[in-house]
C-alpha cells in the first residue's frame, strides 16, 4: 500500500484507487499471482534459507497425497487487523503466524511474501470423563485482538474452550551468574568474593506463544465462533444453542446473553450456526441460525439479549421448495462489512448481503455455485451439503470471496457485478504464477478450458479464506495447503 | 564488601540474584519477594547502576512475577539512597506501565502515585511529569491508559504552564480512539477535578464530562455516572443544576440498561453529592421510574438502595414523600417476575420501618413483609428473617412470630444445604429476639434435628450455632435443654452422630464451665475412648486436647491422663498420633508454669550476639540448638500462646520484637518451624533500622541476613 493510499483509508472515505486496481488487475482475472504457498506447516525457523529448505522438501512430499495426515487440514484462517500477520488453525490444534516480509531493496519481488513467524500448540486433545466425551483439538476459529503493545494477541478456540494467546518478540538475555561460570559449570562457592548483577545482552530474535488465559467450561455444545468487541473489553464465544459473553481479563465467569434452548430438547427446531460483534458499535451483534435467519440484537436493551431488535429472513419462494431446502439455507457464516452497514451471509449456494435498515430481503444474492442445485442428493449422500464455507469482504467492502469445490473460489464484484472464479491447485502454483480463472459448464457442450460439472472433485473444498484489511492480499485454505495471492506488481 | 579470602555469607545472596532468572517461575518469584534484601547488599549504588537497569528490562516475565516487581518498587526509595535519587525508580516502572496485563500496569501506577509523593517539587517536574508524558502520548494504549491515573498526583504540585500542560493531555486522552483509554480517562475524571481549580473545573472538566457522558461506548458513558458524584461535591449548589444535572437526567435515561444500572448502584452517592432539593424535584421520580425499569438488573440495584435513599431524604417531608411516591413501587417489587429483584428488595425493605414508625409500618410495610415471607424462592425469605432486628426495635416481632415460625421450619427443612446452612446463621439472632420461652417451645428441636443432618457443613454450622446459644441464654439453660440431648447422641448408632456429640462437646466445653464440663462431659468423652470406630477414638483424643484447659489439673492428671496414654498405645496409627500429640500439648501447659520463657528466649538471643560477635565455626555450630531442643521448644511456646499471634505473646514479656526475631533466626533455620506473623514490610524495616546501626561492622552485616536468605532458600 502506498502512502497515498494510506492517508485515504485513514480519512475514512473510500479509497477509488484502489478500486480501480482492483479493476484493472483482479477482473480481467490475469492479475492474481501467487506469492506463497506453505503446507505441513513445520515449526520453521524464521530464516529464509531455512524456509526454502522446507518447502523444497515439502513439494517433494507433494507428490504423495496420502502423506498430508488429517491433523495437518487448514481449519481456520484470519490476517489480523493491520494485515501484517496471517494465522491458520489445523485439526491438530496447532496454530501457525506468518508475518509479511519487510519490503527490501535488493529482492524487490518479495514484496508481500508471508513466512512462518511462530507455529504452538494451542489445544490438545481433552477427555470429558463426566460426559465420556472426547473433546477434539480442532481450531475452530482464530480472532486477532487489536495490538495493544508490542506483542500480539489471539483468541484461538476449539470444540469447548477459548484461548488468549501473546505472541511476543525478544531480543535480550540476561549474562552472568555469580554460582556459574559463562560455559555453565559451577564455580566453587568460596571463590565467591564480589555480587555480579545479570546484564541484558542481545541475542537472536526469539518469538515466544504464551497461553494468557483459558476461557474454559462454559458451553455444553460446540463452538462455532467466536468475535471480539469493539469496546476491546469484551468478546463473545457461540455454541450451537447459546451466546456467552467474557470479559477478556476475566475467565471464571461469562455472562450467557442468547439461550435458545427449548425447555423440552424434542421441540428443538434450530441452532445457532455462527455469531459476531458490530465492528464499531459495541452494543450491536448478530447471530445466524441453520433456518437462514439472521437476528440483530442490542445489548443495551437488557441483560438478555433472547428477544432480538432486528429480524432478518427472506421470505421462501415456494416454487423451489424441496427436500432440501432448509438444508441448504442454513447459513454457515457472518460477517459484518468493514463500514459495519452491511452483513454478509453464507448459505450452501449462495451469498447474500443484507442492508442492516432492511430486514425482509437481502440487498444482493449472488449464486457461489448453481449448477451444484441439480447435484443436492448426490451431495446429501455424501456429507458434502453439510458442510460450512466461509465468506470474507475485502477491505473496502467491494468485493466479496467465499470458497466452493474443486478448489475454486469465488469472487464477486459489487459494484461492477462482475465475478470470477479461480482454483487454487498445486498443478499451477508456482511461484508468481498468474491465476487462470476457470468455468464449469452444465451439460452437453464443453469448451476448451472448461470443467464439467460431474468431474468436480468434492473432497477439495474451500471452506476458510480471509483477505488482508487494507490491500490485495487473500490468502486460501485448502485442505493441507495455504495459498497466498495478490494481485500483480506492475 | 566480603574479604579477599572469599566468604561463603555471601553464597545466599549470589543465589538470590541467579534465581532472578530462574527457569523455574516460583524461584524467581521467590526472588523479586527478596528483592529489598538484595537491593540492601548491593548497596545504595550498585541498586541504581545494576540492579535498576536490568529490572528495567525484566518486563517479559510472567504476570506474577511483574506484579511483585511493580508492589516491590513502590517501596525502594530508602535502597536506592532515599527522595534525592527516587526518580531512579521511574525506568523500570515505567516500562511495567505499559504491559498488556491489568493488574501489573495498575500496581506499577500505584507504586508511581506513591513515590511521586517522595520526589521533590523540581524532581517531578524534571523527571515525573515527562515520564507522565511521555506514557500519555505513547503509541500504545496501554501506556495511555497508564497516564490517566498519574495526572491527579503530580497536578497539585507543578508550575501553572505545567498545569496547563497536563490539562491539556488529559483532554487528548479524553477523546482517544481507543475506548480503553476513554474509560480509564473517564474513571479518573471525578479524581482529577479534586485536585484542580474550581475555574478549571468548570471551564475543561465539565465539557469533558458530558462527552464523555454522551460517549458512543455504553462502557464508556456508564464510567461517567462515577465522575458525576466526584464533580457534583466540588461544584457550588448553584451550579448544579447547569452543569451538572442535565448529565445526570440523560444517563438515569440512557438507552442501554448498564447506564441505568450504574446510576441505580451509585445513587445514595450522587444523591449526597447534589443535596435535598435536587433530591426532591429530580431524583425522586428518577428513582421511581429506575425501581420500574424494565431491565430486572436495573431493578434490583435500584431496589438494593431504597432503604439509603429513603434514609437520606431532607427530614421535613420524607414521610410524605415515601408515603406517596416510593411506597407504591416497592409494593409493586414484592410480587415482581424476578427473584434477584425481590430478594434485594427483602435485604433492604425491613429497614423502612425504623424510617415511617410503628403505625405506618403496621399499616402498609407488615402485608409486604408477611408476603415476602411467604415467597416462593428461599433467598427472599431468609433475606426477610436475616433483618428481623430492624423490625423488632419498632414494633415488636410478635406481630410477625404466626408466619416467621412457618417460614423459619420451612428453610429449616429446605431440600438444598446451602439454604439450611443460611437459616442456622440466622438462629442466635432469632433466639434473641424471640426469646428463650418461644425458642424452646419451637425452635430448638430444629436446632437439635440439624445435629444429625446428612451433610457435614450442617453438623458443624449446627455445633457452633450450639455455642453462641449458650453464650445467650447461659450455662444453666444449657446444662438443662442441650447437654442432654447432646451426650445422648453418644450412644447413637450411627458414628458420626456419636462424632458429632464430641464435636459439640469441643465447642460447649467453654462455654459451659469447668463444672458442667468435668462433671457431665468429661465421663462421656473417656468412655468414648472404647469406641469401636477409629474415628470417634482420635476424635477423643483431640477432644481431651481441646477441653484440657477448662479441665481443673486434678482431673487431667487422674482422668485424662491415663486415657490419653492407653490412646497412644492404640493399634491404629492416627490414633496414636493424636493421643500423643495431645499429651504434648497438655504437657506443654504443665511445663510452661515451671520454665520462664522470657529468660529462655533471653538466653537464645545472647547467645546469637555472640556468635555475631565471634564469627568462629567451631563456636556457631555449638550455638545453633539441635533441630530437637528447637521444635520442642517452639512446641511449647506455640501451645502456650494458644490462639494469639506469637510475637504479640513475646511482646508481653517485655522483650523487643526486633530481639526476638534476630534470636530466631537461627532457630528458623530448622524450616518445619513457623516463620514469624510480621508482614513482610515491617521484617524488613526492622532489619534495616538494625543493620544501619553503627556497632555491625559490614561483616556482621551479611552475616545477620544469612539465616534470613536460608529461609527464603528452604520455601518461607
Amino acid at each position: 500500500m502506498n502512502v497515498r493510499e494510506k492517508k485515504e483509508r485513514q480519512s475514512g472515505e473510500p479509497c477509488m484507487i484502489w478500486d480501480a486496481t482492483l479493476e484493472s488487475l483482479a477482473w480481467k482475472s490475469r492479475g492474481w499471482e501467487q506469492v506463497c504457498r506453505y503446507q505441513d506447516l513445520e515449526p520453521a525457523d524464521s530464516s529464509m534459507e531455512e524456509e526454502n529448505e522446507t518447502r523444497k522438501i515439502n513439494n517433494s512430499f507433494l507428490r504423495d497425497h496420502n502423506y498430508a495426515t488429517e491433523a495437518d487440514i487448514i481449519s481456520t484462517v484470519e490476517f489480523n487487523s493491520t494485515g501484517e500477520l496471517l494465522a491458520t488453525g489445523d485439526k491438530g490444534g496447532r496454530v501457525v503466524v506468518f508475518q509479511r516480509e519487510q519490503e527490501s531493496k535488493t529482492q524487490p519481488h518479495r514484496r508481500g511474501e508471508y513466512n512462518v513467524y511462530s507455529t504452538f500448540q494451542s489445544h490438545e486433545p481433552e477427555f470429558d470423563y463426566l460426559k465420556s466425551l472426547e473433546i477434539e483439538e480442532k481450531i475452530n476459529k482464530i480472532k486477532w485482538l487489536p495490538q495493544q503493545n508490542a506483542a500480539y494477541f489471539l483468541l484461538s478456540t476449539n470444540d469447548k474452550t477459548v484461548k488468549l494467546w501473546k505472541i511476543s518478540e525478544r531480543d535480550k538475555r540476561p549474562e552472568g551468574y555469580n554460582l556459574k561460570d559463562e560455559d555453565g559449570r559451577f564455580r566453587d562457592p568460596s571463590t565467591i568474593t564480589t555480587l555480579r548483577v545479570p546484564v541484558l545482552q542481545p541475542m537472536d530474535l526469539m518469538v515466544e506463544a504464551t497461553a494468557r488465559r483459558v476461557f474454559s467450561n462454559a458451553h455444553t455444545y460446540h463452538i462455532n465462533s467466536i468475535s471480539v468487541n469493539s469496546d476491546l473489553q469484551t468478546f463473545i464465544s457461540t455454541d450451537d444453542l447459546r451466546v456467552n459473553l467474557w470479559n477478556l481479563e476475566i475467565t471464571d465467569r461469562s455472562f450467557n446473553i442468547v439461550d435458545i434452548k427449548p425447555a423440552n430438547m424434542e421441540e428443538l427446531t434450530e441452532v445457532i450456526t455462527s455469531a459476531e460483534f458490530h465492528p464499531q458499535q459495541c452494543h450491536t451483534f448478530a447471530y445466524t441460525s441453520s433456518k437462514g435467519c439472521i437476528r440483530l440484537c442490542d445489548m443495551r436493551q437488557a441483560a438478555l439479549c433472547d428477544k432480538h431488535c432486528k429480524y432478518f429472513e427472506e421470505p421462501e419462494d415456494p416454487s423451489t421448495r424441496s427436500f432440501f431446502s432448509e438444508i441448504i439455507s442454513s447459513i454457515s457464516d457472518v460477517k459484518f462489512s468493514h463500514n459495519g452497514r452491511y452483513l454478509m451471509t453464507r448459505d450452501y449456494l449462495t451469498v447474500k448481503v443484507w442492508d442492516l435498515q432492511m430486514e425482509n430481503k437481502p440487498l444482493e444474492t449472488y449464486q457461489v455455485h448453481d449448477y451444484l442445485r441439480g447435484k443436492l442428493c448426490s451431495l446429501y449422500e455424501n456429507d458434502c451439503i453439510f458442510d460450512k464455507f466461509e465468506c470474507v469482504w475485502n477491505g473496502s467492502d467491494s468485493v466479496i470471496m467465499t470458497g466452493s469445490y474443486n478448489n475454486f473460489f469465488r469472487m464477486f464484484d459489487r459494484n461492477t457485478k462482475r465475478d470470477v472464479t479461480l482454483e487454487a491447485s498445486r498443478e499451477n502454483s508456482k511461484p508468481r504464477a498468474i491465476l487462470k480463472p476457470r468455468k464449469v459448464c452444465v451439460g452437453g457442450k464443453r469448451r476448451k478450458d472448461e470443467i464439467s460439472v460431474d468431474s468436480l472433485d468434492f473432497s477439495k473444498k474451500i471452506l476458510h479464506t480471509t483477505w488482508h484489511p487494507h490491500e490485495n492480499i487473500i490468502a486460501v485454505a485448502a485442505t493441507n495447503n495455504l495459498y497466498i495471492f495478490q494481485d500483480k506488481v506492475n | 564488601m566480603a574479604g579477599a579470602d572469599g566468604d561463603d555469607s555471601l553464597y545466599p545472596i549470589a543465589v538470590l540474584i541467579d534465581e532472578l532468572r530462574n527457569e523455574d517461575v516460583q524461584l524467581r518469584l521467590n526472588s523479586i519477594k527478596k528483592l529489598s534484601t538484595i537491593a540492601l547488599a548491593l548497596g545504595v549504588e550498585r541498586t541504581r547502576t545494576e540492579l535498576l537497569p536490568f529490572l528495567t528490562d525484566t518486563i517479559y516475565d510472567e504476570d506474577e512475577v511483574l506484579l511483585a516487581l511493580a508492589e516491590q518498587l513502590g517501596n525502594f526509595t530508602m535502597l536506592v539512597g532515599g527522595p534525592e535519587y527516587v526518580h531512579c525508580l521511574l525506568p523500570p516502572l515505567e516500562s511495567l506501565a505499559t504491559v498488556e496485563e491489568t493488574v501489573v500496569r495498575d500496581k506499577a501506577v500505584e507504586s508511581l502515585r506513591k513515590i511521586s509523593q517522595e520526589h521533590s517539587p523540581v524532581d517531578l517536574e524534571v523527571h515525573f511529569e515527562p515520564l507522565v508524558k511521555r506514557l500519555a502520548s505513547g503509541d500504545w494504549f496501554t501506556s495511555r491508559t497508564s497516564a490517566c491515573g498519574l495526572f491527579s498526583v503530580c497536578y497539585p504540585r507543578v508550575s501553572s504552564t505545567v498545569k496547563a500542560e497536563i490539562r491539556q493531555h488529559f483532554r487528548t486522552l479524553c477523546s482517544d480512539d481507543t475506548p480503553m483509554v476513554r474509560r480509564a480517562a473517564a474513571s479518573k475524571l471525578g479524581e482529577f477535578a479534586k485536585v484542580l481549580e474550581l475555574e478549571y473545573v468548570k471551564t475543561d472538566i465539565i465539557p469533558l464530562f458530558t462527552a464523555l457522558a454522551s460517549d458512543e461506548q455504553d462502557s464508556v458513558r456508564l464510567l461517567a455516572v462515577e465522575a458525576c458524584v466526584s464533580i457534583a461535591t466540588l461544584l457550588p449548589q448553584e451550579d448544579l443544576e447547569t452543569l451538572v444535572m442535565p448529565t445526570l437526567r440523560q444517563a438515569a435515561e440512557d438507552k442501554s440498561w448498564r447506564v441505568r444500572y450504574m446510576v441505580a448502584d451509585k445513587f445514595s452517592e450522587l444523591q449526597k453529592a447534589v443535596g435535598p432539593e435536587i433530591t426532591k424535584n429530580d431524583l425522586v421520580p428518577a428513582f421511581q421510574n429506575l425501581l420500574k425499569d424494565c431491565e430486572a438488573e436495573v431493578r434490583a440495584a435500584a431496589a438494593n438502595k431504597v432503604k439509603e435513599f429513603c434514609e437520606n431524604l431532607p427530614e421535613d417531608n420524607r414521610e410524605q414523600i415515601i408515603m406517596s411516591h416510593i411506597l407504591p413501587c416497592v409494593k409493586e417489587l414484592v410480587s415482581d417476575t424476578n427473584q434477584h429483584v425481590k430478594s434485594a428488595l427483602a435485604s433492604v425493605i425491613m429497614g423502612l420501618s425504623t424510617i415511617l414508625g410503628k403505625d405506618n409500618t403496621i399499616e402498609h410495610l407488615l402485608p409486604l413483609f408477611l408476603t415476602q415471607l411467604k415467597d416462593e424462592c428461599p433467598e427472599v425469605r431468609l433475606n426477610i428473617i436475616s433483618n428481623l432486628d430492624c423490625v423488632n426495635e419498632v414494633i415488636g416481632i410478635r406481630q410477625l412470630s404466626q408466619s416467621l415460625l412457618p417460614a423459619i421450619v420451612e428453610l429449616a427443612e429446605d431440600a438444598k444445604w446451602r439454604v439450611r446452612l443460611a437459616i442456622i446463621e440466622y438462629m442466635p439472632l432469632l433466639a434473641g429476639q424471640l426469646g428463650v420461652e418461644f425458642f424452646d417451645e419451637k425452635l430448638n428441636t430444629l436446632c437439635m434435628a440439624w445435629l444429625i443432618d446428612h451433610v457435614y457443613a450442617i453438623r458443624e454450622a449446627a455445633t457452633s450455632n450450639l455455642t453462641k446459644l449458650v453464650e445467650k441464654f447461659g450455662a444453666e439453660w444449657a446444662q438443662n435443654t442441650i447437654v442432654p440431648k447432646v451426650l445422648g447422641m453418644a450412644n447413637d448408632p450411627n458414628y458420626l452422630h456419636r462424632m458429632t456429640t464430641l464435636f459439640c462437646i469441643n465447642a460447649l466445653s467453654e462455654a459451659c464451665g469447668q463444672e458442667i464440663t468435668t462433671k457431665q462431659m468429661l465421663p462421656v468423652v473417656l468412655k468414648m475412648s472404647n469406641d469401636q470406630v477409629a474415628n470417634v477414638r482420635f476424635n477423643v483424643a483431640k477432644s481431651l486436647q481441646k477441653i484440657g484447659p477448662v479441665l481443673g489439673s486434678n482431673a487431667l492428671q487422674t482422668e485424662v491422663k491415663p486415657v490419653l496414654e492407653k490412646l497412644a498405645s492404640d493399634s491404629d496409627m492416627d490414633v496414636k498420633y493424636f493421643a500423643q500429640e495431645a499429651i504434648s500439648v497438655l504437657d506443654g501447659n504443665f511445663s510452661l508454669q515451671m520454665v520462664q520463657p522470657a529468660f529462655l528466649l533471653l538466653q537464645i538471643f545472647l547467645r546469637n550476639v555472640r556468635s555475631v560477635e565471634t564469627p568462629d565455626p567451631v563456636d556457631e555450630a555449638y550455638f545453633v540448638p539441635s533441630p530437637d531442643q528447637t521444635c520442642r521448644f517452639f512446641n511449647v511456646l506455640q501451645n502456650s500462646c494458644q490462639n494469639q499471634p506469637l510475637a504479640e505473646y513475646i511482646g508481653k514479656w517485655g522483650l523487643p520484637v526486633v530481639f526476638f526475631q534476630l534470636a530466631f533466626y537461627p532457630l528458623l533455620i530448622h524450616k518445619d518451624l513457623v516463620w514469624l506473623a510480621a508482614p513482610e514490610e515491617m521484617k524488613v524495616r526492622m532489619l534495616w533500622s538494625v543493620l544501619t546501626s553503627e556497632e555491625h561492622a559490614e561483616q556482621n552485616r551479611i552475616r545477620l541476613l544469612t539465616p534470613a536468605l536460608t529461609l527464603t532458600a528452604a520455601g518461607m
